[in-house]
């Protein structure tokens, strides 16, 4: 009960501070709408090529959504590292603050700015892309958001308190989150890929992520991507809050 | 006791070298009083107050903190501890009143409870005025006295201040002495890290000298003063240093006598030695310098204040660590 509570005010607290800079909440959907306009009718003549058998903007759209939730997840570490410097938690760490509300009342709140923002490229992918959106999909495929998002954010938390400064943890994210951007078939699917580059990208959860998030958009609500998409992020999401909870509670700044 | 601890020790690993940061603290602070650990940077103060605070584990040691075991009940010395750090505890787009709320609620206060402890609170530091706007708009004292006040939000019985006026201008600091004093009438005890010896003069009860990650003195500052009997006087010479710490050091009322290193700039060396009866000292000591030819560059006569206590103690000044 006291967790619950915890977590709560936790996460009103890094709401709060979200809310007040509302900017960044647009600043994240520039990017993919980038994409979406200078780089997605790249695409059009593929329509019906392989890779592509469900039209060109139904296959890229879906894949968006996840990078963004990959990269503006990713990157929230950064946040953090500014409070730890400035003492905010070290000064909750000596409250009897639970250790666990710490960590997923803020990354919760990574999620929820998330949400928002993947709700708001959907309804204006879908006009630029011509699509007609499929909202029972659509919704579960926010399932998959929420995973991935929570998992990302304590991820970045968990990094950020090992390193404690920005000028390393930038490197150490974009290595990692590159190649997983490019292995999990956003661009370009990964039908058009290697045998071998395939091979690789079946370890790549978000090469399932993406997979499941088209198969949803399309209304295939049986596609084995899905629930292979909820149990890889799903069983991530549990180890890597476990290990930044850890992180959270031994923190020394 | 509010804090007892029998040889608290911290070792922390560093690239594969292993560092004693404190090693094997014994320290006993009573109800009601402000304790002060003074020392030089780097001798273990914060690391000791990290501990004594539930951040860090020690690696060695026992303590009990307000009365409950530090290793095995964290959670009751949470409730019953407030902690300032020496970064303070707030930062950017939020605003006092809310930080204060939160931090009530965080010890267990109803939403409420919490709003009317806060609005006493803002009224205790000054801080109505401000109560509203983002703390990035806040000067660098009234951002202190917001540290200060979250960490009495719940009315601890031991309040814990780290280096609580680094960094503060001397009028902000008057006012910070003031607050602690305050704290102290309304029955907090206090336990904070200094390295600035008139503070640890003026605003503490007891006082430990660290060095080292080790305790070399602790008392009152009268009585640590006393331990350095009686007068120092510090006598500048630019040659013969050696002859005079001969001669001086035979007279029946010099107890102790050392000459420093000569100054880099002026070539001055120190004599510093304790006698009796400074006063009348003096006239002797210039005599029998004049005697020998040799000709002082500076002379100082004062009552041993704690950096003579942490000279005896250490072998070096306190002062001219910073």
């Amino acid at each position: 009960m006291k967790a619950f509570r915890d977590t709560w005010l936790v996460y009103a607290r890094a709401m709060t501070l979200n809310l007040k800079q509302p900017v960044w909440l647009v600043v994240m959907l520039i990017q993919p709408l980038y994409f979406l306009i200078f780089f997605a009718p790249l695409l059009n003549g593929l329509d019906g090529a392989p890779g592509f058998e469900a039209g060109a903007m139904e296959t890229f759209v879906p894949g968006l959504i996840i990078m963004m939730a990959l990269f503006g997840s990713t990157f929230v570490g950064f946040g953090l590292i500014a409070e730890l410097r400035a003492g905010v938690i070290e000064r909750m760490r000596v409250t009897p603050v639970s250790r666990a509300a710490l960590l997923i009342g803020r990354t919760l709140a990574t999620v929820t700015t998330t949400l928002i923002q993947a709700l708001l490229l959907v309804v204006l992918a879908a006009p630029i892309g011509g699509l007609t959106i499929y909202w029972p999909g659509v919704f579960l495929m926010f399932g998959i958001i929420i995973l991935t998002s929570f998992m990302l954010g304590a991820l970045s938390y968990g990094v950020a308190i090992v390193l404690k400064s920005e000028d390393t943890l930038a490197p150490v994210l974009n290595t990692f989150v590159q190649p997983i951007m490019l292995l999990s078939g956003i661009m370009l699917p990964m039908a058009l890929a290697p045998a071998w580059l395939q091979s690789v990208a079946d370890f790549n959860p978000f090469y399932y992520a993406v997979e499941a998030a088209r198969s949803l958009f399309e209304g295939d609500m049986g596609a084995n991507a899905i629930w292979q998409a909820a149990a890889y992020i799903g069983a991530l999401a549990v180890l890597l809050v476990w290990w930044a909870t850890r992180k959270f509670a031994r923190a020394v700044a | 006791m509010l804090i007892e601890t029998k040889g608290l020790k911290k070792t922390f690993k560093s690239r594969g070298k292993e560092v004693e940061a404190v090693r094997g603290v014994d320290l006993a602070v009573k109800e009601g009083e402000v304790f002060g650990l003074l020392g030089p940077n780097g001798a273990g103060k914060t690391t000791t107050m990290r501990m004594l605070s539930t951040l860090i584990e020690p690696t060695d040691g026992v303590a009990r903190v307000c009365g409950h075991d530090l290793a095995k009940n964290q959670a009751a010395v949470r409730r019953d501890i407030g902690y300032v750090g020496q970064e303070g505890g707030t930062w950017g787009e939020v605003t006092a009143r809310d930080e204060l709320v939160l931090q009530g609620r965080l010890y267990g206060m109803s939403k409420k409870r919490a709003a009317a402890r806060a609005v006493e609170v803002l009224g205790a530091f000054q801080l109505e005025e401000y109560a509203d706007r983002n703390v990035k708009t806040y000067s660098g004292g009234q951002k202190r006295r917001l540290d200060i006040a979250l960490g009495i939000m719940h009315e601890p019985k031991l309040l814990f201040l780290d280096e609580p006026t680094t960094g503060l201008d001397p009028q902000s600091r008057a006012h910070m002495w003031d607050e602690v004093r305050a704290l102290r009438e309304r029955g907090t005890a206090i336990f904070l890290t200094t390295h600035y010896l008139d503070e640890a003069d003026a605003l503490c009860d007891r006082l430990a000298i660290i060095d080292h990650g080790e305790i070399v003195a602790e008392g009152t500052p009268l009585d640590l003063k006393k331990e350095v009997a009686g007068d120092v006087v510090a006598i500048g010479v630019t040659d013969g240093a050696a002859a005079a710490v001969e001669l001086l050091g035979g007279k029946d009322f010099v107890r102790e006598i050392e000459a420093g290193a000569p100054d880099p700039a002026t070539g001055v060396a120190l004599l510093r030695m304790y006698v009796d009866d400074g006063a009348a000292a003096l006239p002797e000591l210039l005599r029998s310098l004049d005697g020998k030819d040799i000709a002082p560059a500076s002379i100082e006569l004062h009552r041993p204040s704690l950096d003579d206590v942490f000279l005896k103690q250490t072998g070096r000044s306190l002062r001219e660590e910073h």
